[in-house]
């Protein structure tokens, strides 16, 4: 019983960030159609530059945290408006899917090239002793973990429901041309929506580097279960996301736990196949909502 | 097959056989035989993509059941090498088939995804329980055919890029052929193409299958070449790869396959004199192409051709 407190509390820790990434496939996707295959990078850089502010500039807690998402938010905007906006005219799913990819390359390069490959950490948020709960050991990290994605979905949630913005980009992502008709900005949106999951994807790093370490690499392996996370809730769905991104991260522990840990990683990919097979559009995505859609 | 590519593959056949003439140096020639393995995966994926319409992510998956079926069968069970690799290829046709028909079925890019999770399935059964794990395991019978094993590099050249020529022969007459043309239909419109009585489905599975087979193939081949295997070349990254040639050079032509695998073969060795740099540089030279070269090199080549050919014409009528 302890141990499977103890395993479900890791499969949350780590479900958390598979959650945040599935959220940012979901808002780029809403706006773009777009699988931005990226995505996991940016957990990455939000770890690495939280490192390098912290640690290597000694910089303080709050500043460090800020300029941390300040970065990812600007990579995130570069890379919408050099790569994705000049291609969304075309139209071309397929060409900005691989650009997409192939920015996920050139940001590992850089990351591998100025971190180079070791993991890197840093002391967690709060020092303290580890919360005994029913036997499992909690440390405080990993409430921080749960915290900041829970607080990051209200948010998100405040923001595209009662935020003209939000609603103009939710307006996006139901029809984009009468969307546009309306008078909304949608290239605007785009970029909008590139800086948001950038800056989500960064605070998952920032969260769960002192519980897990770091290294420049770990980006596309993040993307492939953030991607299973989101198409298991259905794709375009936040709450799917989240509970997608749960539930993967809960099965893996307990994969990893009772069964070999060697096969953790299949669990996400085993999940979403059977998903795609059984019930397409997701667990909470509807089937007709499937049929409009362009990827 | 029309004249233009009965041409191309002449030329191809000539150069094939004089290039080894040229250089006798291994190490061209081995960098010659992985652009061939590479080629025969990327013209697989230039089909599915550019005449079924279709993405896949999870090549590397059929490659890595090639590889590794052919390897075990023909070094643990001892069975022939052609024999071997024939198995291998029907495995992994079967496979395609069983993750075709549900994916398939449904309108949109299902196949990308599923393929995608497949793909990776299939590495970490290759790392979990393959053959000496993830370090891998060597010793693999070469390549023989008819009591005749073969030892060389060059001999290993012309093996593969034989069967580059046999598989774009292949290749163009299917596209030419009734399927080619039903192809290119549900290409322009699947609607249109259903109300002429063509089974899109069908076709589709058809395609993604010969993909699986060419892709098995390439991997079968590539064992019984290096003789030896680690699940690390059976990842992600590799169907991603096989991807970024496809779309490099061209979907819209099968020959395209094998521009991008030619270009995508020899990058990272160029790219080696710049050590820490080169994922950088990689990732650089795939983003800009993608950005500049949206059509793909082939089709460009062809299309700067055909202008100034045209424009010669209408010189001449002027």
């Amino acid at each position: 019983m302890t141990l499977l407190l103890q395993f479900l509390f890791s499969g949350l820790t780590t479900g958390s960030v598979y959650a945040l990434v599935g959220i940012g496939f979901n808002i780029v996707y809403n706006s773009t159609s777009i699988i931005n295959l990226a995505q996991g990078e940016f957990v990455v850089i939000g770890g690495l530059m939280m490192w390098f502010f912290l640690e290597g500039m000694q910089f303080p807690f709050s500043v460090s945290f800020s300029l941390t998402l300040l970065t990812a938010a600007v990579i995130g905007l570069i890379m919408e408006r050099l790569t994705i906006k000049p291609l969304l005219k075309k139209g071309d799913l397929l060409l900005m899917i691989m650009v997409t990819i192939a920015i996920s390359i050139l940001i590992r390069g850089i990351l591998m090239f100025k971190f180079g490959k070791d993991p890197y950490t840093y002391p967690a948020f709060t020092e303290g002793e580890p919360i005994n709960f029913y036997g499992a050991v909690i440390t405080q990290q990993t409430l921080w973990v749960i915290g900041i994605t829970v607080l990051c979905i209200i948010l998100l949630y405040l923001f595209f429901n009662k935020t003209m913005t939000g609603r103009a980009m939710r307006a996006c992502s139901i029809n984009i041309r009468a969307a546009r008709l309306m008078g909304i900005n949608v290239s605007k949106v785009v970029m909008l929506s590139f800086i948001i999951s950038s800056v989500i994807g960064a605070l998952g790093g920032i969260a769960i580097t002192p519980i897990s370490l770091m290294e420049y690499d770990k980006g596309a392996m993040l993307s492939v279960k953030g991607f299973c996370a989101a198409i298991m809730g259905g794709l375009g769905r936040n709450r799917g996301a989240v509970a997608g991104g749960f539930s993967i991260g809960i099965l893996e522990a307990l994969t990893a736990g009772y069964i070999h840990s060697g096969f953790k990683d299949a669990i996400a990919l085993l999940i979403m196949l059977f998903i795609l097979f059984v019930k397409p559009a997701g667990i909470f995505g509807k089937a007709e909502i499937m049929k409009l859609r362009k990827f | 097959m029309n004249r233009e590519n009965a041409i191309a593959i002449l030329l191809l056949t000539i150069l094939v056989f004089l290039f080894p003439q040229l250089t006798t140096d291994n190490y061209i020639l081995t960098v010659g035989i992985f652009i061939g393995i590479n080629s025969i995966v990327a013209i697989g994926l230039t089909i599915l993509m550019g005449y079924a319409g279709q993405i896949s992510l999870g090549q590397a998956g059929f490659y890595g059941i090639g590889a590794y079926v052919s390897a075990i069968l023909s070094l643990s069970y001892g069975l022939p090498v052609m024999l071997s690799i024939i198995t291998a290829i029907a495995v992994a046709s079967i496979a395609a088939t069983l993750l075709a028909i549900p994916s398939l079925r449904l309108k949109g890019h299902y196949l990308a995804v599923a393929t995608l999770g497949f793909g990776e399935i299939i590495h970490i059964i290759i790392n979990e329980w393959g053959p000496g794990g993830p370090s891998g395991f060597g010793d693999i019978p070469h390549f023989s055919i008819f009591g005749y094993t073969l030892q060389s590099t060059v001999e290993y050249f012309y093996l593969i890029w034989i069967c580059i020529i046999l598989i774009m022969i292949f290749s163009l007459n299917l596209l030419n052929s009734m399927t080619g043309k039903a192809l290119r239909a549900i290409h322009d419109s699947e609607i249109a193409t259903l109300t002429l009585g063509i089974n899109i489905t069908f076709l589709k599975i058809k395609v993604f299958v010969l993909s699986a087979v060419y892709a098995s193939l390439a991997g079968a081949l590539y064992a019984h070449y290096v003789t030896f295997l680690s699940p690390s070349g059976f990842s992600l990254f590799y169907s991603v790869l096989v991807l970024m040639m496809v779309v490099i050079g061209g979907i819209s032509n099968i020959w395209g396959g094998i521009a991008g695998a030619i270009i995508i073969t020899i990058l990272p060795e160029v790219l080696r004199g710049f050590k820490e740099f080169d994922i950088l540089m990689y990732g650089l030279i795939l983003t800009l192409s993608l950005l500049f070269m949206r059509k793909g090199i082939v089709p460009m080549v062809i299309d700067v051709f055909r202008n100034k050919f045209l424009i010669k014409i209408r010189k001449n009528d002027a």
